[in-house]
C-alpha cells in the first residue's frame, strides 16, 4: 500500500512535483534572490515557517522565534549532539563536587549590538529577574536557585538549594538566552520596545522585517569571535505555500530549509538532488517524541489492556518509512533515544494485530454484529498535511481491531483549548524532551501535573510508583542513581501505556552543499551561524 | 443635479455607513471570540510548555482577563478615537500592521481590478459586436473557462509555465529581496512580480465582466432608441460607444462596485500562492493565532472600505446614467 493510494487522485502537490522535476531537468533558475549580491556580499537565503510573532527568545518561545532569535541572542553554553555542555558566552564553567555550586567565567570583549559591554550583571539579571517571570519552561528549574551573584565583571556563582543534576542543560540560546539588562531592567518585559528592535550578543544583528515578506539579519561587525561570522546577511523569507517552499529550494532561490519548511514526505526528492544535503541531526536537545494522547477518563481507555492492544495494532515501521520516509526513528520508550537516561533495553509491545484482537476480547470488548468493538473520537493535530496522513493511517489501523475512530478536524487554537480542557478522547501530540527526563518527560506522567493546560498530564494518568520514581530521579545527585530510577519508570510506563508512543520525530534540514558547519550542536539550526561558511 | 441636494445625500449615506460599521464591529467582536481557544492558548500550545501563571500573565497582558462587556467597551472607546488597538502577539499597533500591508494589497487588487474591467468589458463588446461568429464563441469559451477554474490552480499553472519553464517572471514575493533597487528600477521589479498574481486574481472577474457586458450589449442593441440612431444615419462606431455601451454598462458598474468593495480585503489564496504580503494573509494568520484586535481591525477597515465604495458606485451610476438621481 502506498500513501498516494491512501489519498487518491492527483493533488496540487503532485502537480508541483512534476513542475519541480521539469525545472531541475532544464536547469532553470528563478529570477530573484542571489546568494552573492551586487556588492559581493554573501547572503544566506532561507525560509521560516510560520512567521514568528517577534524575534526575541525567552519573551516568546514558539519554534520559529527560537530559530530566528538564535542568530541574534546567545546563551552561556551550547551542547554537543551527545548533550555535553560546551562554552559559548561562558568560556568555562565549574560544578562543585556536592553539585550545589555552579561557577561561570564569561568571554572577554563581548558587546551587545548597541555597543554596551556584556557583563556578569546581565547574566544575573536574566537568571534571577527576567526568565523566572517570562519563561514558563524555566520557572521550575530556576526555582532551585538559592543565590546567583556576580563575583566580578566576568564571573558568576550560582548556589542551588539542593542538587539538581539537569541544571547544566539549561544554558543554551533556546532555553536561557541572554537579554540586555540595560534595556529590560525595570520595564514591562513582555511589552518592552526592544522586543521590536532586538539587541543581543549574537553573530547577527537585527536588520529589517517586512511582515509577511522577509526578515533580514545583518552581520554584527563587533562580534566577539574574531573573523566571525563569515556570512554578511541572513534573509528569512516567508513563503506560506509549502509547495513553493520546495520549488524555491530546488531552484536555488533559497539555500536552506529546516523545521516546518519542508514536510517529511517531500524529503525523498531532495535526497536525490546532487547539490543538496539532507540532515536530520541537530534536534537532540529537543528530541520531539510523538504519541497518541489518550484521555484516560474515557472508557475503555482507563484499562491498560485496551491501551496496550491499541498500541499493538500500530505498525510504527510503516509510519516511519511510508509516511515520514525515514525522517526520524521508531519510538521504543517514553524517553527518546537521544535524551539522557534512555534505557535501550526497554521495548514497546511488538506490532501484532492478532494479539491485539485477543487482548481486546479478553478485556471484555467483543466485536459486535457490525464488526466493531467500540467507538472513539479522534482529533487530528492541526500542524500540517503529514499529521492528517498519520490520522488516516491510525484510523485504518484501529479499524483492523474493531475500534472505530470518528475524526474531528480542528485548528491550532481549538486543539490547544480542547486538550487543555480535557475535552477529547484521542489525539496526536508531540512534546520536546529538553535533554533530561526530569525537565521534559516527567511533566507528562506525574499525577502532580494533572492540569487543565496543554502539555501537562492532560490524560489524567496517575500511578504512585511512577510519581515516586520521578521524584527520586529529580532529587538524586548522581547520574547512576537517576539512571536506576529512570530505567524502572520506563519499564512501568511501557506496561501502563498512558499514551501510545509513535516516533522520535526529526525535522529535516535541507541545505545547499556549499554551506559548511551548519549543524554542529544538539540545537542545530537554532544556533548563531557564526561558523557557517558558504 | 444641484449641489446641496448632492451633499445632503452624501451626508445621509455617511450616517448610515457609520451605523453599519458600528454594527459590524459589535458583531465581529463577538464573532471572533466565538472561535474556540484564545491567543494565550495558541501561544502556549505552540511554545510546547505553559503553566497557569503563564496563561494568566498572557491573558492579563491581552486584556482578556476583563469581562466581555468591559472588553467591548474598551474596544469601542478606542475605535471612537480612531484607535484600532494593539496586537499583543506581534507587539505592534493594529493600524501600523494593516497600514504596512495596505499598499501591497491595493496594488495587487487594484491591478487585478483594472485588468478585469478593461479587458472584460473590451472582450464583452467584441463578442457582442460579432455575436454568433467564431470570435464570439472563442471569447465565451475563454470567459467560461476562467470563470470555472479555481484561483490557486490558475496561480500554480502560471508559476509552472512563466516562472519555472520559461523563466520570464518571478514567482515569489513582491520585489527582489536584497537587490536594494530604487526609483524606476524598483517599480519595474515590483511590476514584474505583480503580473502573475494580478492576472490570476483578475481572471475570474474579467470573465464575469465579459459575460455581463456581452449579454447587456445584446439586450440594449435591440431597443428602439438604437434603431432610431441607426435610422438617423449615425455610423456604427458612435452608436456602439455612445448609445449601446453606455446603457449596457450599468450592470457592469454594479458588479465592479462589488469587486471594488473587496479591494482592501485582499485575497488569501492568491497572496498565499504568490507569497504576496497582503492583508488577506494577515487576517488569515490573525484568525489562526486568535489575534482578536488584529482580526477586528482588518474587518473594520474592510467594511469601512466596502461602505465607501458603495457610495462611490451610487455616484458613478448617476454620472453614467443621468436618469438615476442620487438620493431619489
Amino acid at each position: 500500500m502506498t500513501v498516494s493510494k491512501m489519498r487518491g487522485g492527483l493533488g496540487r502537490r503532485d502537480l508541483l512535483k512534476l513542475a519541480a522535476a521539469g525545472a531541475v531537468g532544464g536547469a532553470m533558475t528563478l529570477p530573484g534572490t542571489v546568494s552573492v549580491d551586487a556588492q559581493g556580499r554573501k547572503v544566506l537565503n532561507t525560509i521560516i515557517t510560520p512567521e514568528p510573532p517577534i524575534a526575541v527568545p525567552g519573551i516568546n518561545n514558539q519554534g520559529p522565534t527560537l530559530i530566528v532569535g538564535g542568530k541574534l541572542f546567545e546563551g552561556l553554553l551550547s551542547y554537543t549532539p551527545k548533550l555535553e555542555p560546551k562554552p559559548l558566552l561562558a568560556k568555562s564553567f565549574t560544578i562543585s563536587a556536592d553539585g550545589l555550586t555552579y561557577g561561570f567565567v564569561l568571554e572577554a570583549g563581548v558587546t551587545w549590538h548597541d555597543g554596551k559591554p556584556f557583563t556578569a550583571e546581565d547574566v544575573v539579571f536574566n537568571i534571577t529577574k527576567l526568565h523566572p517571570e517570562v519563561n514558563p519552561r524555566l520557572r521550575g528549574t530556576l526555582a532551585n536557585i538559592e543565590s546567583c551573584v556576580a563575583k566580578d565583571a566576568s564571573t558568576i556563582e550560582i548556589k542551588l538549594k539542593a542538587p539538581f543534576e539537569p541544571f547544566i542543560l539549561n544554558f543554551d540560546s533556546t532555553t536561557l538566552p541572554m537579554l540586555p539588562k540595560h534595556l529590560y531592567e525595570g520595564t514591562d518585559f513582555r511589552n518592552n520596545p526592544a522586543n521590536q528592535n532586538p539587541v543581543g550578543t549574537g553573530p547577527f544583528r537585527y536588520g529589517e522585517w517586512q511582515r509577511g515578506n522577509f526578515i533580514r539579519l545583518l552581520k554584527f561587525d563587533k562580534y566577539w569571535k574574531p573573523g566571525k561570522p563569515t556570512i554578511d546577511e541572513v534573509v528569512y523569507r516567508i513563503i506560506p505555500d509549502s509547495t513553493l517552499r520546495g520549488v524555491s529550494l530546488q531552484t536555488g532561490q533559497v539555500q536552506l530549509a529546516a523545521f516546518n519548511d519542508i514536510e517529511a514526505f517531500d524529503v525523498p526528492r531532495f535526497r536525490a538532488e546532487p547539490n543538496l544535503d539532507v540532515s536530520i541531526a541537530g534536534w537532540e536537545l529537543f528530541a520531539p517524541l510523538s504519541w497518541i494522547d489518550l484521555n484516560l477518563r474515557v472508557k475503555p481507555l482507563d484499562d491498560a489492556r485496551v491501551r496496550r492492544a491499541l498500541s499493538m495494532a500500530i505498525d510504527r515501521a510503516f509510519i516511519l518509512n511510508r509516511l515520514w520516509f525515514g525522517v526520524g526513528k521508531v519510538a521504543t520508550s517514553p524517553i527518546a533515544s537521544s535524551t539522557k537516561f534512555h534505557d535501550p533495553s526497554v521495548r514497546l509491545p511488538a506490532f501484532d494485530v492478532a494479539a491485539a484482537n485477543r487482548l481486546l476480547d479478553e478485556a471484555g470488548h467483543p466485536r459486535k454484529a457490525d464488526g466493531t468493538r467500540f467507538e472513539l473520537k479522534f482529533m487530528t493535530l492541526p500542524y500540517g498535511e503529514i499529521w492528517n496522513r498519520l490520522g488516516e493511517y491510525i484510523r485504518q489501523a484501529m479499524g483492523q481491531i474493531g475500534v472505530r475512530l470518528v475524526g474531528e478536524a480542528v485548528d491550532a487554537g481549538t486543539w490547544a483549548r480542547r486538550v487543555g480542557a480535557w475535552e477529547y478522547e484521542m489525539t496526536i501530540n508531540f512534546v520536546y524532551q529538553w535533554g533530561d527526563p526530569t525537565i521534559g518527560v516527567e511533566r507528562t506522567y506525574v499525577s502532580s501535573n494533572i492540569q487543565k493546560i496543554a502539555f501537562t498530564n492532560t490524560m489524567g494518568f496517575s500511578n504512585p510508583k511512577v510519581d515516586e520514581l520521578f521524584a527520586t530521579a529529580r532529587r538524586s545527585a548522581t547520574a547512576a542513581e537517576r539512571q536506576a530510577a529512570f530505567s524502572e519508570v520506563q519499564k512501568i510506563l511501557v506496561q501502563e501505556m498512558p499514551v501510545i508512543w509513535l516516533l522520535e520525530l526529526a525535522f529535516p534540514t535541507i541545505s545547499d552543499k556549499r554551506l559548511k558547519n551548519l549543524i554542529t550542536t544538539a540545537t542545530g539550526i537554532h544556533d548563531g551561524f557564526a561558523d557557517v561558511t558558504m | 443635479m444641484d449641489l446641496s441636494h448632492f451633499l445632503r445625500f452624501i451626508a445621509q449615506r455617511l450616517i448610515k455607513a457609520v451605523s453599519v460599521v458600528i454594527g459590524v464591529i459589535i458583531l465581529a467582536f463577538f464573532l471572533v471570540r466565538l472561535a474556540p481557544g484564545d491567543p494565550a492558548l495558541v501561544i502556549a500550545g505552540q511554545s510546547g510548555a505553559a503553566d497557569a501563571q503563564f496563561l494568566d500573565q498572557l491573558r492579563q497582558q491581552f486584556g482578556l482577563d476583563k469581562s466581555m462587556p468591559e472588553q467591548l467597551f474598551i474596544y469601542l472607546k478606542g475605535i471612537a478615537q480612531f484607535d484600532l488597538g494593539y496586537s499583543h502577539r506581534v507587539q505592534r499597533t493594529v493600524a501600523s500592521l494593516i497600514g504596512e500591508r495596505l499598499p501591497a494589497t491595493i496594488l495587487l487588487t487594484g491591478a487585478a481590478f483594472l485588468f478585469a474591467v478593461s479587458v472584460g468589458v473590451t472582450l464583452g463588446v467584441l463578442a457582442a459586436r460579432r455575436v454568433g461568429t467564431w470570435a464570439d464563441s472563442l471569447i465565451t469559451v475563454v470567459a467560461l473557462t476562467c470563470y470555472a477554474t479555481p484561483l490557486f490552480w490558475v496561480g500554480l499553472i502560471f508559476i509552472l509555465i512563466f516562472s519555472i519553464q520559461l523563466g520570464w517572471l518571478p514567482a515569489l514575493g513582491m520585489f527582489t529581496i536584497g537587490a536594494d533597487l530604487s526609483g524606476p528600477a524598483f517599480a519595474l521589479d515590483v511590476g514584474r512580480h505583480l503580473i502573475l498574481p494580478a492576472l490570476t486574481l483578475g481572471l475570474f472577474f474579467m470573465a464575469l465582466y465579459a459575460r455581463l457586458t456581452r449579454a447587456s450589449m445584446l439586450e440594449v442593441a435591440t431597443q428602439d432608441f438604437v434603431r432610431t440612431a441607426r435610422a438617423k444615419g449615425l455610423r456604427e462606431g458612435p452608436i456602439v460607444r455612445r448609445h449601446v455601451l453606455r446603457n449596457a454598462l450599468l450592470p457592469v458598474i454594479g458588479f465592479a462596485g462589488v469587486q471594488a468593495g473587496t479591494l482592501v480585503g485582499g485575497s488569501v489564496l492568491v497572496e498565499t500562492v504568490f507569497s504576496w504580503p497582503g492583508v488577506g494573509r494577515l487576517a488569515f494568520e490573525a484568525l489562526l493565532a486568535r489575534d482578536y484586535n488584529l482580526l477586528l481591525g482588518v474587518f473594520i477597515t474592510t467594511s469601512a472600505m466596502a461602505v465607501v465604495i458603495n457610495l462611490i458606485t451610487d455616484v458613478v451610476y448617476a454620472l453614467v446614467d443621468p436618469r438615476i438621481e442620487v438620493g431619489a
